[in-house]
């Protein structure tokens, strides 16, 4: 589903990703691990399309597609997702309104018919339920006012409604208490399905008790350091980073 | 954000931000309504004086105190000085350059719609404005002015049903003279600005509505106000009576021919209600806004806009949604005279290309407990500039007065700026006044999120400005308001960023 290859990129002429190399196929759950500064939010980043952060050689293909072409509504629409670490506040705009935008996108480019506000409110309230989450997100602005775990079910609910086929999620743990990370964990787990595929970017090795990755890969510098499958977040719950560090 | 504020006599800041992060976030649509009728007109000859105010008053066919009046504003305007106090830049204007008539032929009154001249109707039609038979199917009623007469007004006879007078002033200025006489001039007189004594002087047309008392108006009342002369001023005036316990809706519309010279447009609008009756006012100007590229040509825009609330308990409410001009100089308030009376200001004004806004709103309280908001979003892009301008005055004798204003600006791309100019005078201690202002931009991690959804970026600058503008656009009518929302996304179609 996803290759990337020898990826090297950056933001403001400094290279941040030096060479990475990524396979993730359908059904798969992959975690990028490492500690904060060393490229793990460049990838998710450049994996959107985000125009301040350009590649400098490699390439990345997506579905046989040459990803890095693609304008980022199009990536969304070719159903990758990504939650993010900070979520933008959009001041005005009503959440559920913006979700069923979001939802019609992707009916459109489907083929299929558009769903009125109506109709959208019942397939939302299903996911909220679903999700656990209170009835007042609805009637908000989008991220406008949210506390950082509210934030973050914000971008679970959405991926909930969306259904993408690659979610990206960064640091989806970092700021949640305990309870939220567990609504959050269960979420991911009730959307994967064996359809879609999952990269979990996150500093703490503590999201792994509850969502179960296939392959781990440690990040420093840049560069993948070493990969390896569940038992390595273990590893580094006890060893921490450092010893990667030169 | 929120302060309550008494008495400081000067402005409480100027803001001026620039927003770096989008420089080519969008691009303009083609102003739609550019196209020029040939029709043959009665035109007077360039140039002001009062010999001219005398030929205008002449054929009008004015009674003699309307020429008194004329005459006299015209002396009081050779006295005065243009303003020069807004945030606006603009060369010298040549007032011996522009004609202060024109007329499509023929001047004589028309007993019907069929003797309006076909292309005059058909240019309505072209601009969505339908003035025939069929029209009567729909709930507003319409006044057209074309140049600087009104050509037709349409459901006439079902208003006059109600005791409901709509025509044009000049008609009024006939068949109704007194309440003419009693009340033109009385909310802004002409020695009240520069641009007031000249329209005074030189108006030919415009509306006129008389409300009885008890009365609701069962329909929407409109002007759609058309220049079509290149080097004509039009110089329309509007003055609007509810009488006590009556209730009004109007709206007024308004386009103009591309030109590459400027056409002035110095507008009055009068609104008066006694006691509890209530006006609302509503305005979408689209006038053409000059080269979006090189800034030349459109419309300079200083209008008058005043109401007085002067019976118990009345209410005027003024909603604008300003999207045109090359400049706009406008500031709609409300006198509030009478006691529990109440004045509203709601006000989209969004600049591109080369546009220059300075508007914002005045309340005037006086009465006791008298209430007014004001509600104000600018929106600025390219190289356009947008001022807020409001003042709050609060008479020594207004007990208890309230005001509750909040002015907020929005910046798409790196060119354009934004400014808040907003006076408060308190002369009485009971006054509680609140004053809230923000400046936002459309950020590029904004649009970028909505991109990830899936969703466009222009559908996503769309989206955030109709949210920026919601508080406004609730108060419009509501077709008008699916108007003005096409009307905004039109402005700023088309992502090229």
């Amino acid at each position: 589903m996803l290759e990337i290859k020898n990826l090297v990129a950056g933001l403001d002429g400094m290279e941040i990703l030096k060479g990475i190399s990524l396979t993730v196929n359908k059904g798969e759950i992959h975690s990028i691990m490492g500690p904060n500064g060393h490229g793990k939010s460049t990838l998710s980043k450049i994996l959107i399309g985000h125009p301040d952060y350009k590649v400098i050689s490699g390439s990345v293909a997506y579905n046989g597609r040459n990803l890095l072409e693609m304008p980022p509504e199009e990536r969304a629409l070719e159903g990758i997702f990504l939650a993010y670490q900070y979520p933008v506040e959009i001041p005005g705009v009503n959440n559920a309104e913006f979700m069923r935008m979001a939802y019609n996108a992707k009916l459109k480019r489907e083929g299929k018919e558009l769903v009125d506000a109506l109709d959208f409110e019942e397939i939302l309230n299903a996911k909220m339920s679903l999700l656990g989450i209170e009835s007042k997100f609805r009637e908000r602005s989008v991220n406008e006012g949210f506390s950082g775990g509210e934030k973050k079910k914000n971008e679970i609910l959405q991926m909930a409604i969306l259904e993408p086929r690659l979610a990206v999620l960064d640091e989806i743990d970092s700021g949640l208490d305990i309870d939220a990370l567990k609504i959050v964990a269960e979420g991911v787990n009730k959307l994967a399905d064996g359809n879609n595929a999952l990269l979990a970017i996150t500093h703490y090795p503590r999201l792994l008790q509850y969502i179960k990755p296939r392959s781990v890969h440690v990040m420093i510098h840049g560069k993948i350091v070493r990969s390896g499958g569940h038992d390595l977040a273990r590893e580094l719950e006890e060893t921490g980073y450092d010893r990667y560090i030169h | 954000m929120e302060k309550t504020v008494s008495m400081p006599r000067y402005p409480l800041y100027n803001t001026n931000m620039k927003n770096e992060e989008i420089p080519h976030a969008y691009k303009r649509e083609e102003y739609k309504y550019g196209f020029v009728t040939p029709i043959e007109s009665d035109v007077l000859p360039k140039g002001i004086n009062e010999d001219v105010v005398r030929a205008i008053s002449a054929k009008r066919n004015d009674p003699d105190f309307m020429l008194d009046f004329r005459v006299n504003a015209y002396r009081q305007w050779t006295k005065m000085a243009e303003p020069h106090w807004s945030n606006l830049k603009y060369g010298p204007i040549d007032y011996q350059a522009v004609s202060y008539y024109s007329a499509p032929k023929p001047k004589k009154k028309l007993e019907s719609l069929e003797e309006v001249p076909p292309e005059i109707l058909r240019t309505f039609e072209k601009l969505g404005i339908s003035l025939s038979e069929q029209k009567r199917l729909s709930n507003v009623a319409v006044d057209a002015v074309f140049d600087s007469v009104s050509v037709a007004t349409t459901h006439q006879k079902k208003l006059k049903e109600h005791g409901i007078i709509f025509c044009s002033i000049s008609e009024a200025i006939k068949e109704h003279p007194d309440l003419v006489r009693k009340y033109l001039g009385s909310v802004v007189p002409y020695t009240d600005n520069f641009f007031a004594a000249l329209n005074s002087a030189v108006f030919s047309d415009g509306s006129f509505v008389y409300i009885p008392p008890d009365t609701k108006c069962p329909m929407e009342l409109s002007t759609y106000f058309r220049i079509n002369t290149e080097e004509t001023g039009q110089f329309e005036r509007t003055l609007i009576i509810a009488d006590c316990n009556s209730h009004v809706s109007y709206i007024e519309g308004c386009t103009a021919p591309q030109f590459d010279t400027n056409q002035l447009h110095a507008a009055i609008v009068e609104l008066v209600a006694l006691d509890n009756a209530e006006i609302k006012y509503s305005t979408v100007q689209n006038w053409y806004a000059g080269d979006p590229e090189t800034g030349k040509g459109g419309i300079f825009n200083f209008v008058v806009k005043r109401g007085k609330c002067l019976g118990r308990n009345s209410k005027i409410s003024w909603t604008q949604i300003e999207t045109g001009s090359a400049i706009t100089w406008k500031y709609p308030g409300c006198v509030l005279i009478g006691d529990n009376s109440s004045g509203e200001f709601y006000s989209v004004a969004l600049t591109n290309g080369y546009q220059q806004a300075d508007t914002g709103s005045k309340m005037i309280h006086i009465g006791k407990n008298t209430k007014s908001v004001i509600i104000s979003k600018g929106i600025a892009a390219d190289h356009a500039s947008n001022s807020y301008r409001g003042l709050v005055r609060v008479a020594g004798v207004a007990e208890n007065a309230r005001n509750y204003t909040q002015c907020d600006s929005m910046l798409v791309g790196d060119k354009c700026s934004a400014h808040t100019f907003p006076y408060i005078e308190a002369d009485n201690s009971s006054a509680q006044l609140e004053h809230e202002a923000s400046t936002s931009k459309i950020s590029e991690e904004q649009l970028l999120y909505f991109q990830q959804r899936g969703i466009s970026r222009e559908e996503a600058i769309r989206t955030i400005l109709n949210g920026f503008c919601k508080d406004v656009f609730k108060q419009l009518p509501l077709e008008f308001a699916v108007e003005a929302q096409k009307l905004l996304a039109l402005k700023l179609e088309k992502s090229v960023g």
